[in-house]
């Protein structure tokens, strides 16, 4: 049995090294991940004593952080506001990106160039004006005022664009001869064709919906309202910085994540696609 | 009257149709802000009571300001050595792991698990990492080997690099993960062909491999340059705010929050935005064009 | 049409009762930033206070320490946020810039009553003759040290250091170092980032026999060869005696908080921290003196009414905060916060001023001064660069006090122009 898919094989031990650095490396990288995990079971006095793995593990932090009050209710809008989040990324980034690689018009590298831009603002930036905007639209303390900046993003057009590029434009004419509307060309044969960047997209903007901090906490001052990560920084502060309980935090904010990267990666395979390469 | 268009007319208005809604949105939710930025740039202001016009002071300032000339030094070295090594370290790590069947998934979570945690914690375990023997493992590991001990974050020489890492080795995963999407994006024909042909693995990655990553690696260079000089999570939670020592990690977007939300100065603030928009802007276009016509 | 009229009278009547409603309950918001006992001392506060005053709700927010500067800033002027709000006392000047206070009505905040009662140092929140905030409550430094480490040191573990010469002595002592000279317990913890550039401002230099600023505030009067000498004397410390490493255990609290650490000077504020932290065992003593000069360097959270608060909103929030610092409120928040009452009559009484923990605070806080700060965050900056260019670049620290005495001068000059 293989380790490899074939494509220009090399030795079986060449593979083999590669596969065992690889490990290595990627042990390594997880680490860190590792001793936050490790510290998050540990009791106070045990945190300094920077050992990898805990003595006495405990679950004393987690439990005194899911009894948080809010804690249920944090998580819960996290949760809604980053499915939210990505199903208008994924829809409007890929509408997007595709028009952008596949039709031809004046203006076009405009446009792209200007939405590209859009990465280029720093967040901080922003605040201020989104919150003047957000007060006289009375958005403040409401899941659409957390989640509106991050309805449509640079970032998933840019991605989107170029999968879209690789797109043969031979099916989609064959798709127009045979009549169908270009949204439905888009829906039915383009989006299909790019699934590992969609997997990708969704997986990265969940992720930055989860972990964003500035904003919700700016837009929100009901407690209820609170995403996770705002909801956490309750425990640290001038003068207290618990850091067992940052740790906890981080580990428990991670797990969901760690779920949907698990569910999602399954997509990121190869695409089915026909180049045309008739033999 | 839609039938009286040439169908090129048509295709034209189906890509406009499509895209009035997203430039809406764009124009209200960043553009506005950002004019009002820019316009805010040429003002005083310190974000209660009105805005007092100064003209260009902000950027004058600017050009006789010590910190922003070294933090704009940072911030192109956290540039030009992030993108280049987690460029090459996740072409490595992508190119050599698509190949592989048995345990892909573990080890692709095992490469994307950094890039799911967040700054705070990182920055917080990796600190302890730095710190000297016995307690640092780097510094352990430096002795072993028979080497000097280093001070890492606490030299204004390494400590630059000492921050970059932890960022480095946290987007890694994201890096990663975007090129196997674009390596398997490659239809499994061409490898064929190419194997057909007698390429071996060099050959086939040169002329095969490469050229279609193409749009990929587009996307990654202009993405992580974006990125990198916008650093700021990692800088910040490993130097607690400061850019020290010495402002020798400082980078742009530090500074910036610090004038506008420590000393209270948006004019001042926004106009170091205005020109961080610049610089990002005119990098991206060249990598755009260099990489178009290569 | 009939159905629009009674549509009508049922608006007008429910927004009749709305309004009488409304004329009856004020609803104000105090924001603070989060820390736990604060917080609860604040609920309990405001239970008190709505008990005393039926017609007065108070709506409590309380946001995370690095980003509640930004909040308020963002706040403030979209016409939201809070009537009364929470301002460390060295950011005063940078909230009247702001247009982010307005001055307390005399009525309730008398300036001679304040000045008789508060400790003195809370006179910095006047200005051009009103207060513009008051402090519940006010924190010094003291002197920690760790009495199982002493005894193992062959210390006494209660015989703290009483002067800079016993602190460098006991220090020497309590250093231990491996065989390859890496620390592994300082004698005693620094961290310029922390509380330690307070030390040196207002305590070292004036120990040494000079003086941070002159009298008006207005000029930098430590570019002196007592500022030379005290500056010398902490950066030595690390370097020449070797006592302590800047960044060890990656900060002082930490340090001295995992038992590596003898000593450290620290505020009232980190009692909770300390005493959270199990197996710790460790005393707290008044700052060491030097060639008989002692100096202590206080610190307070203020309160203070923004703008938006106006007519009866103002009134209810003036009673609030009259509330939050009468003596019965300060003795609970000394109960629950552990921090020391802002009004010299509830502070110096007996069971508190000799209480082993806060005892030393209290005494401190006799002849503690409280710098003035033109920029708090820039001006403990620059005192921590000039420490990392003695420590790190070997700069000479008269050359490094110069550096910064010039570059702090400017700040104030730019400020009092």
């Amino acid at each position: 049995m293989s380790l490899t898919v074939g494509r220009g094989r090399p030795g079986r031990p060449r593979r083999m090294i590669v596969w065992a650095l690889l490990f290595v490396g990627g042990v390594l990288m997880v680490m860190p991940f590792v001793y936050m995990l490790s510290t998050s079971l540990k009791q106070n006095v045990e945190v300094y004593q920077l050992s990898l793995l805990p003595r006495s593990p405990t679950l004393a932090n987690y439990r005194r952080l899911t009894a948080a009050s809010g804690f249920p209710r944090w998580f819960l809008n996290s949760l809604v506001i980053a499915v939210l989040t990505t199903l208008s990324v994924l829809f409007f980034d890929s509408l997007v990106g595709y028009t952008l690689a596949k039709f031809r018009f004046r203006g076009r590298r405009l446009v792209f160039l200007t939405i590209l831009s859009t990465l280029m603002i720093p967040t901080e930036m922003l605040v201020l004006p989104w919150y003047v905007m957000s007060k006289n639209l009375g958005w403040l303390d409401t899941y659409w005022g957390i989640m509106f900046p991050g309805m449509m993003t640079g970032f998933g057009t840019f991605l989107m664009k170029q999968f879209f590029e690789g797109v043969p434009d031979e099916l989609l004419e064959a798709a127009r001869v045979d009549g169908l509307g270009e949204f439905r060309i888009w829906w039915r044969i383009a989006m299909p064709l790019v699934g590992p960047a969609l997997s990708a997209l969704a997986i990265f903007t969940f992720l930055g919906n989860w972990t964003a901090f500035l904003w919700p906490l700016v837009s929100t001052t009901k407690r209820e309202l609170y995403t996770l990560p705002v909801g956490l920084a309750s425990f640290s502060g001038e003068f207290q910085t618990e850091w067992e309980m940052v740790m906890t935090g981080a580990s428990v904010a991670t797990l969901p994540m760690l779920l949907v990267f698990i569910v999602l990666q399954k997509y990121i395979v190869r695409g089915v696609m026909l180049t045309g390469l008739k033999g | 009257m839609l039938d009286r268009l040439s169908l090129r007319a048509r295709r034209t208005l189906s890509a406009w149709a499509f895209l009035a809604l997203p430039i809406l949105f764009y124009a209200a939710i960043r553009f506005y802000p950002t004019a009002d930025a820019l316009l805010t740039s040429l003002t005083d202001w310190n974000i209660v009571g009105p805005r007092r016009f100064v003209g260009l002071d902000n950027y004058r300032r600017l050009l006789t300001d010590p910190t922003f000339w070294k933090v704009m030094g940072n911030t192109f070295q956290y540039l030009i050595v992030g993108v280049a090594v987690s460029f090459a370290l996740s072409f490595l790590i992508a190119y050599h792991l698509d190949r592989i069947r048995v345990g892909h998934a573990l080890l692709r979570a095992l490469y994307f698990v950094p890039h799911l945690t967040t700054a705070v914690a990182m920055a917080w375990v990796w600190r302890w990492l730095y710190q000297p023997v016995p307690i640092g493992v780097f510094n352990g590991l430096l002795v072993w080997a028979g080497l000097p001990q280093q001070p890492f974050l606490r030299s204004t020489e390494q400590a630059l690099y000492a921050v970059l890492a932890p960022a480095v080795w946290a987007g890694l995963g994201f890096q990663v993960v975007i090129f196997l999407a674009g390596l398997k994006a490659i239809p499994q024909e061409y490898y064929e062909a190419a194997a057909i042909d007698g390429a071996g693995s060099w050959r086939t990655l040169v002329n095969v491999t490469l050229p279609l990553l193409r749009p990929t690696v587009v996307f990654l260079v202009v993405v992580s340059s974006i990125a990198f000089l916008r650093i700021f999570d990692y800088v910040y939670s490993m130097t607690n705010g400061q850019g020290g020592p010495l402002d020798s990690t400082k980078p742009l977007v530090l500074k910036i929050y610090e004038t506008a939300f420590g000393h209270f100065q948006m004019g001042y603030a926004t106009a170091q935005t205005v020109v961080l928009f610049v610089i990002l802007l005119a990098i991206s276009l060249f990598q755009l064009r260099l990489l178009r016509s290569a | 049409m009939k159905m629009g009229k009674w549509l009508l009278v049922a608006l007008g009547l429910t927004l009749g009762i709305a309004g009488t409603a409304g004329a009856q309950t004020v609803e104000i918001e105090y924001w603070q930033y989060t820390f736990a006992q604060r917080v609860q001392a604040i609920d309990e506060l405001i239970k008190r206070f709505e008990a005393e005053n039926p017609g007065i709700k108070v709506k409590h927010t309380h946001v995370p320490y690095d980003d509640f500067r930004l909040k308020i800033a963002a706040a403030i002027p979209a016409g939201q946020g809070p009537d009364v709000v929470q301002l460390f006392y060295g950011w005063l000047q940078d909230y009247l810039r702001a247009k982010l206070l307005q001055p307390l009505p005399t009525e309730l905040f008398d300036a001679a009553e304040i000045e008789r009662d508060f400790f003195p140092l809370v006179k910095q929140m006047k200005v051009d003759g009103r207060y513009y905030a008051v402090p519940t409550a006010v924190r010094s430094l003291s002197l920690f040290w760790n009495k199982k480490l002493f005894a193992e040191a062959g210390l006494d573990p209660a015989k703290p250091p009483q002067t800079l010469d016993e602190l460098l002595d006991m220090a020497r002592k309590l250093t231990k170092r491996d065989a390859g000279g890496n620390l592994l317990q300082a004698g005693i913890a620094l961290d310029m980032g922390l509380q330690d550039h307070h030390w040196l401002r207002e305590v070292l230099i004036r120990q040494m026999g000079g003086q941070p600023y002159s009298a008006d505030g207005r000029s930098v009067a430590y570019n002196t060869p007592a500022g030379h000498r005290a500056v010398a004397w902490y950066t030595d410390l690390a370097t020449k005696q070797k006592v302590g490493e800047f960044g060890f255990m990656t900060d002082g609290v930490t340090a001295f908080k995992s038992g590596k650490a003898g000593l450290m000077i620290d505020g009232s504020f980190r009692l909770a921290a300390f005493d959270a932290q199990v197996g710790l065992d460790y005393g707290v003593a008044e700052l060491p003196t030097h060639q008989g000069k002692r100096s202590n360097f206080a610190s307070y959270w203020v309160n203070g009414i923004t703008p938006k608060a106006t007519g009866a909103k103002r009134d209810a929030a003036a009673k609030f905060l009259k509330f939050i610092t009468t003596p019965g409120a300060m003795e609970l928040w000394l109960e629950k916060v552990g921090e020391l009452p802002a009004r010299k009559a509830v502070a110096e009484r007996d069971p508190i001023r000799n209480n082993p923990k806060y005892g030393a605070f209290i005494r401190g806080l006799g002849y503690a001064e409280a710098t003035f700060f033109v920029n708090e965050t820039a001006q403990r900056k620059l005192f921590m660069d000039m420490v990392d260019r003695v420590v790190l670049k070997a700069q000479p620290a008269s050359e490094s006090v110069a550096q910064t005495a010039a570059e702090e001068q400017k700040l104030l000059d730019a400020f009092f122009k």
